[in-house]
């Protein structure tokens, strides 16, 4: 039992948190936001040059493989400055698809320009079918020739409207395929939406889109997919945690400065309780965070997906307390999109409906147990 | 004892329903279902215009200012069959809160002039009490008025004032002696928007909508003759105006509608070959929510009841309050779990975001009209006597 980060991980915490408070106040995110694209190219290319776009990435690759625990890390810093850039959607589940279903020239095709920052892939995975039954995919691909055809709808693919590069699932027979297909592929359209936490998604329309042999990724990717999407809610979680002890601290910080009747409203008992609770659901959380890094690259499916589920029904039940407390303790100004906390309670929403809701794990867990 | 309604209010609650369905314009009906709040100035004036037309403008003012003279049972008939039938709520702030204080305590002269536009719709009324220091502690509220000769010269803001942008009238809590105990030295003014001076600025909320204002008063000059009442009562009048209409503070009527809508939404989701509604795990949540509903339309009917035996109006609707936003959040957060990850993709004012924008948008229920820390504080001090 270790519950210490090595120096190399705090290093990676510690430089991602400078670069975020250097570059990324809440005043820099508020101009990012109101931009055509969302996110910012430029914080992007730094991301690149500091190499927080290889942590997964493995050493053989060329990249710098941090493993779990750096991921957590970096995604913890990512929540606290809620960054709308497209971190978990390319360097995490992206990169980790590529990494553990590509062959050797599939990587070296693909994971440099991810690793730069000149390349951004997005996994397109989630349908509207997908919602009780994670495997349950309608898109089909079937051969043609050598290659391929694909159709079929995604939904809600964070970030795809900034990819160049969509890694699609598909059915062939009754296997899971994956498959590479460029963005701008004859037969492909993105549907933008902006979802309720301000980043910029897609819903992807495939029309009978080609795709060379070369392009699909393993073989039936049924159970690595799994793998590769419990590592992409690990650091979900990650990020979650980032946020929901962001929003903790600045309504702690509130009630210190906000005086009603006199004193300020962090006087009051009920409000001390409150805040007492919040920092209970809070400490659950980091427990549950650790749990999900911890375990999301377990080889005994059941131990993961038990270990994973139960994170994210114990983290968005934290995430929902706690968002809205935060909100209620900061009275009107709670509702206001000026400060801070609006937008963590919106990012904190977004985590309990990203990835497989609150009661779809509860669901999922149940099914573990019985 | 009886839990029922008597024939004769049967009877009434009937008649309200032909008048819905026979009058509520459709196009009106299907922005409330949508949840389209763009026609939100429109729609209250046409609706509040229809039902002065029919008698029913000001369902609780007494028959001489031009009210119904119902009893508090058909109020709260009248106000949850409206809610079911998907019609706009009325504008409170003329009717529900101005109007009582100019009744109670208003001049002759000021009652003529303003309750019948309150009734027909030719003026609309915004609430300026908050400020951006004095929110749960109104008393301590700053803005000045400075009397200079027949007028009050005022300086100072006004925050969260609710649809300022459309007022013509707003009715002010101003502090005219700020020598005296902070609750001593208010006074209660009525002011034209249109007077110079007068800024008005939105606020941005976190669902993208814009329904409340800073306004900011700049040398405003307001006539004496529009100050109610006495010079530095005002927290007298704000706090009969507080303790006033209390029959719909529940929200009854809205959690029934929007629980109907829920019920109906979740018949339509299947998992595992069945209905959300059946699932025993999200239909017991439904069911959950429903009871508590049904414990509190009955809490609400017995303060009903003991409002009509003129038993003081006491602390109770602290507790309606309480429960009542309590529910209305609770089945926000109901409609939004019903979408699962539907409820992400979010664009203000798109029917597909009705319940994610309800459910940001809502959380101010337990925050404005005296926070649910507030009204938990009066049921301790004023029913426990702690
Ligand atoms: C959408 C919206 C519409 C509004 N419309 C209007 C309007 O039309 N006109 C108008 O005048 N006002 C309006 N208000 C203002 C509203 O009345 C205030 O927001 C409310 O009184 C709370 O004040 P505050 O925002 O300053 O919060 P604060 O008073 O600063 O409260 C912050 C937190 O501290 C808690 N708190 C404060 N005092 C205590 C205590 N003694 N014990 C325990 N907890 C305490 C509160 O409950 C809250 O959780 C509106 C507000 C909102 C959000």
């Amino acid at each position: 039992m270790d519950f210490s980060f090595n120096d190399e991980q705090q290093m990676l915490l510690d430089s991602t948190r400078r670069f975020i408070a250097e570059r990324y106040d809440f005043e820099h995110r508020n101009h990012v936001r109101a931009t055509a694209d969302g996110w910012s190219r430029d914080v992007w290319k730094q991301f690149g040059e500091l190499g927080l776009l290889a942590i997964n990435i493995p050493e053989a690759d060329g990249g710098i493989g941090a493993g779990s625990v750096g991921t957590m890390l970096v995604s913890n810093a990512m929540g606290e400055g809620l960054l709308l850039e497209p971190f978990l959607s390319s360097a995490v589940l992206a990169t980790h698809a590529i990494v553990q279903l590509g062959s050797a020239q599939q990587r070296g095709d693909w994971l440099p320009a991810l690793a730069t920052g000149e390349s951004i892939a997005v996994l397109a995975h989630d349908e509207a079918s997908t919602r009780f039954d994670v495997m349950h995919i309608e898109t089909q691909a079937v051969r043609s020739g050598d290659g391929w055809r694909i159709t079929g709808r995604k939904s809600l693919v964070y970030h795809a409207p900034a990819a160049n590069l969509l890694l699609v699932s598909a059915r062939v027979d009754k296997e899971i395929g994956l498959f590479a297909v460029p963005t701008d592929a004859a037969g492909v359209t993105l549907l933008p939406r902006t979802t309720v936490d301000e980043q910029r998604a897609a819903d992807i329309v495939l029309d009978n889109v080609a795709a060379a042999a070369s392009a699909r990724l393993g073989e039936d990717v049924r159970e690595a997919l799994q793998v590769v999407l419990d590592q992409g809610l690990a650091a979900l979680c990650a990020e979650a945690f980032g946020a929901m002890d962001r929003i903790l601290a600045a309504t702690i910080e509130y009630s210190r400065s906000r005086v009603q009747f006199g004193v300020p409203i962090g006087s009051f008992q009920a409000l001390q309780h409150r805040m007492a609770e919040m920092l209970m659901h809070l400490e659950q959380a980091r427990s549950m965070s650790y749990l999900a890094t911890l375990r999301c690259t377990d080889t005994d499916p059941v131990a993961r997906r038990t270990a994973l589920s139960a994170a994210k029904v114990l983290m968005g039940q934290a995430a929902r307390y706690i968002g809205q407390q935060a909100v209620q303790l900061h009275g009107g100004m709670g509702m206001t999109d000026e400060l801070e906390v609006s937008h963590y309670f919106k990012r904190l929403l977004a985590f309990e409906l990203r990835c497989g809701t609150t009661d779809e794990h509860l669901a999922v867990y149940h099914q573990q147990i019985r | 004892m009886d839990l029922d309604f008597s024939t004769v209010e049967l009877a009434f609650r009937d008649e309200v329903r032909q008048f819905l369905a026979a009058e509520l314009p459709a196009d009106i009906r299907d922005r409330i279902v949508r949840g389209d709040h763009s026609h939100v100035r429109e729609d209250t004036i046409r609706w509040q215009k229809i039902l002065h037309a029919k008698g029913w403008g000001a369902p609780a003012w007494p028959v001489e200012f031009g009210g119904t003279g119902w009893s508090k049972t058909q109020q709260y008939i009248f106000e949850t069959e409206c809610a079911l039938a998907d019609a706009p709520a009325q504008l409170a702030f003329g009717i529900k809160m101005v109007a009582p204080v100019l009744m109670r305590y208003g001049s002759t002269e000021q009652q003529n002039r303003f309750l019948p536009r309150i009734r027909a719709a030719d003026d609309w009324w915004c609430q300026g009490y908050s400020e951006p220091g004095s929110g749960s502690d109104l008393a301590s509220l700053k803005m000045k008025a400075e009397r200079d000769g027949d007028e009050y010269v005022l300086n100072g803001q006004k925050a969260w004032n609710t649809l300022g942008h459309f007022a013509d009238w707003i009715f002010c809590l101003v502090r005219t002696d700020s020598s005296a105990k902070p609750q001593k030295g208010i006074s209660f003014l009525l002011i034209d928007m249109k007077t110079s001076g007068i800024t008005v600025r939105p606020t941005k909320l976190l669902d993208g909508s814009f329904e409340v204002n800073e306004i900011w008063f700049d040398n405003v000059r307001v006539p004496v003759t529009n100050r109610v009442g006495d010079e530095n009562e005002g927290w007298t009048y704000a706090k009969f105006l507080l303790g006033h209409e209390r029959t719909n503070i529940a929200g009854i009527g809205w959690s029934k509608r929007e629980l109907r809508r829920l019920k109906s939404d979740s018949a339509k989701v299947s998992k595992d070959g069945r209905s959300l509604l059946e699932d025993p795990v999200f239909g017991g949540r439904i069911a959950q929510v429903e009871i508590e509903l049904t414990a509190l339309e009955i809490t609400n009917m017995r303060v009903i009841f003991d409002e009509a035996a003129k038993k003081a109006p006491g602390p109770e609707a602290s507790m309606l309050k309480i429960r009542g936003t309590e529910i209305m959040q609770r089945i926000s957060e109901l409609q939004m779990e019903l979408l699962g990850a539907s409820a992400l993709a979010y664009a203000h004012d798109s029917d597909d975001s009705r319940a994610t924008a309800s459910y940001l948008n809502l959380r101010k229920l337990t925050i404005f009209g005296g926070s649910n820390e507030i009204q938990r504080n009066i049921i301790a001090h004023m029913i426990l006597k702690l």
